[in-house]
């Protein structure tokens, strides 16, 4: 693999990461392992965690892969590997 | 009109829909037969992917099963959506970059072994089956049950529509009548949701009036539904019985299995372009997550009425239960059914709803005179019923007929095309007669879909034993098995052919080993299930990641020991990585 490449891949697999750490905080996190911690919080009439369970994991499962999919595209002009249009 | 004959046009014009699409949208190449030419728009893609996901059961079942289930029920709302961001960012623009048509074609080519890919037919071709039997039951039931016709009458009707657009239009005439019935499924779903979030709390959004105040009182719902239920000796419903690894890997098992569940993955072969794929996964989860922030709403909503329409005032007091003749309408056309049942145990004419299995609970009980429950209630009436719970008027419980079987025939379909696409293409054309022509192969894979929509209507009317147990079985394969191999496939150079069998068949061993002999399916029950036999307390629903992580590390493995992948497969798999080069495309 020449060294552009290596580079595209790397920045790529970092950025995963990231969004896969912030994944699995909102999900498995606060809404399985922390979930009778963050019931102690109450907004707008829901316990946090049975909140973040039930809604907030999955809007933050949308946002991410749009965050992705821009981020992606950027990397991609960057490293001159996207497709034609 | 009165409501049958209000159902059947509903029904009958959202047939006419389909049947007119599938025309237009025939087939006439394999590309256009697997993967519908490559020139589906994303958003488009994921609408289709949309309906192709959500099934009979996360349109009927789920909100029930919130319902009861309460907190519990956040296992299917994570774990079904989660394994989109999966999708999105491990194995979809990949998978596309690689413009095959199959999922077993990948795993092949990666692995140089057709033994690999026949491996990867089989898991595929169980994993639909199985999947594929409950659609078909679910299509049958929505028929007997709203248009009063034979159960088989109705099979037979729902067989007959997915011919006409399966065979006839294959993954193109599929890819535009699922847009077609995510449109009617999500409309059937949510118009009932507002009406009775603006009846229950006056606003209108279900999102939203699920943290809500209950009108006419200053309690916030899901205050006053921990209330209720743990007066009556329920569990309270923010909170579970099960253990905390348990939901963990339950949550698990069913991302990393929706991630690779083929009939799903093989829809982002069909978009353009590599973003094309990536933005697809989005806007696929975003119209999941109408259906799926929408349903637990309904769950909690349909609790509270439910509880509240039998509990009339304090619990305890002889005139707190509602008195039998005063019961709604819609309770006594329920009990006709069979899914709603009624028998007044302690003879007082009314009505008690409440946990006759905490013991805790049960000197209270006697305490109020009470001997036993009373109303059993089927998990699938919770959203079949909300329109008449609501009384809303009867072209709403007419759309909900059609959304059922909507939901039903759009999964069933993805199902039956990919396994005739792993009939045709991968055993015929991939291992046993590669010298097909392209004709030839097109006629097999119709063949293939036939055969297949016969055999699922038959598995719907004479269901085995397992179909109950279908989301264990085929979550639990699909992390199993076809996950950890793609994966692998795309973030390792080292791992090897020898080191991908041997993933996969421990993997797919160990997991159906572990069901097999909790469940009972095709042989005796070995073990009780139950939660002190379970290994590392993780019931069978969740072992799937047990078998996952023995995938992996057996792969690892035994691609140490054994030669690297040659330096073509290096190649190819950095060339996967990169967007740029993807194959061409067929616009519409």
């Amino acid at each position: 693999m020449d060294e552009q490449s290596a580079a595209y891949w790397k920045r790529n697999v970092k950025l995963v990461t990231t969004l896969l750490i912030i994944w699995f905080v909102v999900s498995y996190g606060f809404g399985i392992l922390f979930v009778d911690v963050m019931n102690n919080i109450k907004i707008a009439g829901f316990e946090l965690g049975f909140w973040f369970a039930q809604q907030g994991s999955i809007y933050v499962f949308v946002a991410l892969i749009f965050v992705y999919v821009s981020k992606m595209n950027k990397l991609d002009r960057e490293f001159d590997v996207r497709e034609d249009d | 009109m009165d409501l049958t004959t209000l159902t059947y046009i509903v029904v009958g014009l959202s047939f006419a829909l389909y049947i007119g699409i599938a025309i237009w949208a025939k087939a006439s190449t394999t590309g256009e037969f697997y993967v519908a030419g490559k020139g589906v728009n994303p958003v488009v893609n994921g609408m289709a992917t949309a309906a192709d996901w959500m099934s009979a059961a996360s349109f009927i079942s789920m909100a029930g099963l919130i319902a009861f289930l309460g907190y519990g029920g956040s296992v299917y709302l994570m774990g079904w959506t989660g394994g989109y961001c999966l999708l999105a960012m491990l194995l979809a623009p990949y998978l596309r970059k690689y413009g095959k048509f199959t999922v077993p074609e990948f795993i092949g080519d990666r692995y140089y072994s057709k033994t690999a890919r026949i491996v990867a037919v089989i898991c595929l071709i169980f994993i639909s089956f199985t999947y594929v039997a409950g659609q078909m039951r679910g299509v049958g039931i929505v028929f007997s049950r709203f248009l009063e016709v034979e159960l088989l009458t109705g099979l037979i009707v729902g067989m007959g529509i997915v011919f006409v657009y399966a065979v006839l239009g294959g993954m193109k005439g599929i890819t535009y009548t699922q847009v077609a019935q995510y449109c009617v499924l999500i409309v059937a779903y949510t118009i009932p949701a507002i009406f009775i979030a603006f009846q229950l709390t006056g606003n209108p959004l279900p999102q939203l009036a699920f943290g809500s105040t209950v009108n006419g009182t200053g309690d916030h719902m899901l205050d006053r539904l921990n209330q209720i239920v743990t007066e009556l000796g329920f569990l309270e419903y923010t909170t579970t019985s099960k253990s905390t690894i348990d939901i963990f890997c339950i949550t698990l098992a069913l991302m990393v299995g929706t991630a690779g569940l083929p009939h799903v993955i093989v829809r982002f072969f069909t978009v353009p372009k590599v973003r094309d794929a990536r933005s697809s996964a989005g806007w696929a989860l975003v119209f999941i997550a109408i259906l799926y922030t929408t349903a637990p709403a309904v769950g909690a909503m349909a609790r509270l009425n439910l509880t509240e329409t039998v509990q009339i005032g304090a619990v305890g007091d002889p005139e707190g239960n509602l008195k039998i003749e005063d019961r709604p309408d819609w309770m006594t056309r329920w009990e006709a059914t069979g899914l709603l049942k009624f028998e007044d145990k302690n003879g007082d004419g009314r009505i008690q709803y409440y946990n006759d299995a905490n013991k805790d609970f049960a000197a209270k009980a006697a305490e109020y005179g009470w001997a036993g429950n009373e109303l059993k209630v089927d998990n699938d009436i919770m959203v079949l019923a909300n329109p008449e719970i609501a009384q809303l008027p009867n072209w709403v419980i007419a759309l909900v007929a059609a959304g059922g079987i909507a939901a039903a025939l759009s999964t069933a379909a993805g199902l039956l095309l990919v396994i005739s696409s792993g009939i045709s293409h991968d055993l015929l054309k991939g291992t046993l007669t590669p010298d097909m022509t392209e004709g030839q192969e097109l006629m097999a894979g119709r063949i293939a879909a036939a055969v297949a929509i016969v055999i699922a209507g038959y598995l719907g009317y004479n269901p085995p034993g397992f179909v109950a147990q279908v989301v264990a079985f085929a979550f639990g394969l699909a992390a199993a098995s076809l996950f950890p191999v793609i994966i692998m496939g795309i973030f390792s150079k080292k791992v090897n052919r020898e080191g991908a069998i041997a993933g996969m068949l421990v993997g797919l061993v160990f997991t159906m080993g572990y069901i097999m002999s909790y469940k009972g399916i095709f042989i005796p029950v070995l073990i009780e299930n139950v939660p002190a036999n379970w290994l590392f307390g993780i019931s069978p629903e969740g072992i799937g990641v047990v078998g996952m992580i023995l995938n992996f590390l057996v792969a690892f493995g035994v691609s140490k020991v054994t030669a690297e992948p040659p330096a073509h497969i290096q190649h190819l798999i950095e060339d996967i990585r990169v967007p740029k080069g993807a194959g061409s495309a067929v616009d519409h």
